[in-house]
């Protein structure tokens, strides 16, 4: 990889550090409300995937904890920051929030709040994707949580069944709220459970994007060769709590200085800082800029962005123009039996 | 004019839709090689093959999911669900995904999908294989509900329903499929919004939808030799309701008689009644009547099933009684 490019995906995963973290405190101010799952300490994972996927053609697909893969994908970040103020601006015009970002115009087809959902619409869209014959493939990012539900096994079923087109990424934080993984799930690394489908699986540690990124380029390229589904797991720690009002009890401190010495962001920086290719002073640069970028144009704009029309309450609810040649209106006496 | 079967009528739709437009596919559990439960898709895997009529695993809430998923991008899947019974599998997909998707986009993503699925009581099924549940759907914005009552709107509808945009319900009918009726030989749609007046009177109107039309078509047969004349409305979609051709039929007769074959509560009946005395409460000469099935699961015992569900004398009754002849 180019320095160039790494001097890149430093600051991308800097950049989605410090808008999780600024929506934190817009959060805070009230500016934002509902519930925010944010994804500090897992960047690598979503920056890694999509570094090797090709964003804006790819479906790509998630839970709730979405911003990442939203701006990653594609989204522009002063539409995402605005629908987490609930704008009309936002990338879901106020209507979804945090949990909902939605950008089909680079095929980021939303974050969803029923954990587990997501499997089975990925499916749906690597399905499509084979039907029109195109070469995209789908990509559903999920916690290691969701592999509970039912939605985990029928899809991957169907899935490798009709070799869809699908890469399953599983961000193993080891937590679904606030129950930890071997409470939950008998089979602890659950690239383990994808045994039964025949599917092929790993693990790897994801807070290095580098290891990311070689897992990934292995299970896009088997899945955009036509053999059918992967299933990928990374290993990786949400430094925040699982939402906003999260104590953190269930996990002990020692466990949180562990993993923060693991933070993808000072793996990534010092080992380019070890290779030469930045300073000290070029990340503290870089940091300052993602601050200005994000204060002068991401939250600016999401703070004078203005609020939904409350006339426009019903919009969007079904197509706002339907052809009436489908809808009606009936002509009465028109019936034959 | 061709004269044929529900489930021929839910073919031939299925047929034209297919051949009008790649990006149209079935899928369901044996709908293909088998040739589907109420034959509503023979054929079409010979004719399609295996990737456009997919048959699936008994998977129905991810099923319907994948489907779901596909329609965002661009495919428009026809979805059957074996039995009604069985889509309270898919609610999650269907209810949380399908009808919301639009709406928590900003309109930005759709889901035009369709599920065909049939309600209601055949022969002794019992009390897993016997529930309606239309109810249930007509409550939840962001879908179409539609209740076909014989092979024009089965087949009009279908094919309307697959090119409209948003998700569309069809609810059959488990003991409609050898219905007959006329259908045009030249390809039409039937509107996926309206209530019909299915025959015209000035004593009473009687309201059904799906199955209870055809009680009330009999009983209004009846209620003719005695003198008493009876208008038969059609709801037809069961969302949005046509809340003006209730109106106007009510201003006319004064008199109502709901027939559905659900349970009474929080249903089809209580929600018509509801449109009725927000749109036209003074046009009432009499209360309104609801015929309903009994408050239990349904029984599998014969005679037990039969008390347990209206029937056309039920509805006879209960418009003697708004017409005060009882
Ligand atoms: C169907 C469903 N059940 C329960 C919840 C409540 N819930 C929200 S997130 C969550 C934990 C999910 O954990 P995981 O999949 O590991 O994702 P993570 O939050 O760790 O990223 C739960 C139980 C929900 N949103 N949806
Ligand atoms: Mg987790």
């Amino acid at each position: 990889m180019k320095a160039d490019d790494q001097k890149r995906l430093l600051r991308e995963m800097i950049f989605y550090r410090r808008f999780e973290e600024r929506s934190f405190e817009a959060y805070m101010e009230r500016k934002i409300g509902g519930f925010l799952h944010l994804y500090s300490g897992q960047e690598a994972v979503a920056t890694g995937v999509l570094e090797m996927a090709r964003c804006g053609h790819d479906y790509v697909i998630t839970g709730y904890r979405d911003h990442v893969h939203a701006l990653k994908a594609g989204a522009p970040p002063r539409e995402v920051m605005a629908e987490l103020y609930g704008k009309v601006t936002g990338s879901s015009r106020g209507r979804g929030g945090s949990m909902h970002i939605f950008d089909p115009s680079v095929n980021f087809m939303g974050g969803y709040a029923l954990v587990g959902q997501p499997f089975p619409l990925a499916a749906g869209l690597a399905l499509a994707a084979k039907h029109k014959g195109t070469d995209q493939i789908a990509i559903c990012f999920l916690g290691d949580g969701a592999n509970n539900q039912g939605t985990f096994h029928e899809t991957l079923n169907m899935a490798s069944l009709w070799k869809l087109p699908v890469l399953f990424v599983c961000e193993n934080n080891l937590y679904a709220i606030g129950t930890r993984i071997d409470r939950s799930s008998a089979v602890i690394d659950q690239y383990k459970r994808v045994g039964a489908y025949n599917i092929p699986s790993s693990q790897h540690d994801g807070q290095d994007i580098d290891v990311v990124m070689a897992a990934a380029r292995t299970a896009i390229d088997h899945v955009r060769g036509g053999s059918g589904p992967y299933f990928i797991e990374f290993m990786t720690y949400r430094q925040r709590g699982h939402s906003m009002s999260d104590s953190n009890a269930y996990r002990s401190k020692e466990e949180e200085r562990q993993w923060a010495e693991r933070d993808p962001i000072k793996i990534y920086g010092d080992r380019l800082k070890k290779a030469r290719i930045l300073t000290d002073k070029d990340i503290a640069d870089l940091e300052k800029s993602v601050l200005d970028e994000i204060e002068n144009e991401v939250v600016r704009f999401a703070e004078e962005s203005p609020e939904p029309r409350v006339e426009d309450l019903n919009k969007y609810c079904l197509d706002d123009q339907p052809n009436p040649q489908w809808i009606g209106p009936l002509v009465q006496g028109d019936q034959h039996g | 004019m061709a004269d044929m079967a529900y489930w021929e009528a839910i073919r031939r739709a299925h047929d034209e839709e297919l051949a009008h437009d790649r990006m149209v596919i079935a899928m369901g559990e044996d709908i293909g090689v088998a040739g589907g439960t109420y034959k509503a898709t023979s054929g079409l895997y010979q004719k399609y093959g295996a990737e456009r009529i997919i048959d699936t695993p008994i998977s129905e809430n991810s099923y319907t999911g994948i489907g779901i998923g596909a329609s965002m991008a661009g495919v428009r899947p026809i979805i059957e669900i074996m039995s009604i019974n069985f889509a309270l599998l898919a609610l999650d997909t269907l209810i949380n995904a399908a009808a919301k998707i639009r709406y928590m986009s900003g309109g930005r993503a759709s889901c035009p999908i369709v599920m065909r699925t049939p309600g209601g009581t055949a022969h002794q099924l019992a009390a897993q294989h016997s529930a309606r549940l239309a109810r249930m759907f007509m409550s939840t914005p962001g879908l179409r509900v539609v209740t076909p009552r014989g092979p024009l709107d089965a087949y009009g509808m279908l094919k309307s329903a697959v090119r409209c945009n948003d998700p569309v319900i069809i609810i059959e009918h488990e003991s409609m499929y050898n219905m007959r009726g006329e259908v045009p030989d030249e390809e039409s749609f039937r509107p996926l919004e309206g209530a019909e007046i299915v025959r015209a009177g000035t004593d009473v109107t009687l309201i059904g939808y799906n199955y209870s039309v055809h009680l009330c078509l009999a009983a209004a047969d009846k209620l003719a030799s005695m003198g008493l004349s009876a208008e038969v409305l059609d709801l037809r979609a069961l969302r949005p309701i046509d809340r003006d051709t209730i109106r106007r039929s009510v201003e006319k007769t004064h008199k109502v008689v709901i027939a559905e074959e659900d349970e009474a509560a929080v249903g089809v009946g209580a929600e018509i009644i509801s449109v009725i005395i927000e749109e036209c409460f003074f046009a009432l000469d009499a209360q309104p009547v609801r015929v309903h099935a009994a408050d239990v699961p349904v029984p599998y015992n014969r005679l037990l099933e039969k008390a347990a569900i209206p029937n056309a004398d039920d509805v006879l009754a209960a418009a003697l009684k708004v017409l005060g002849r009882v």
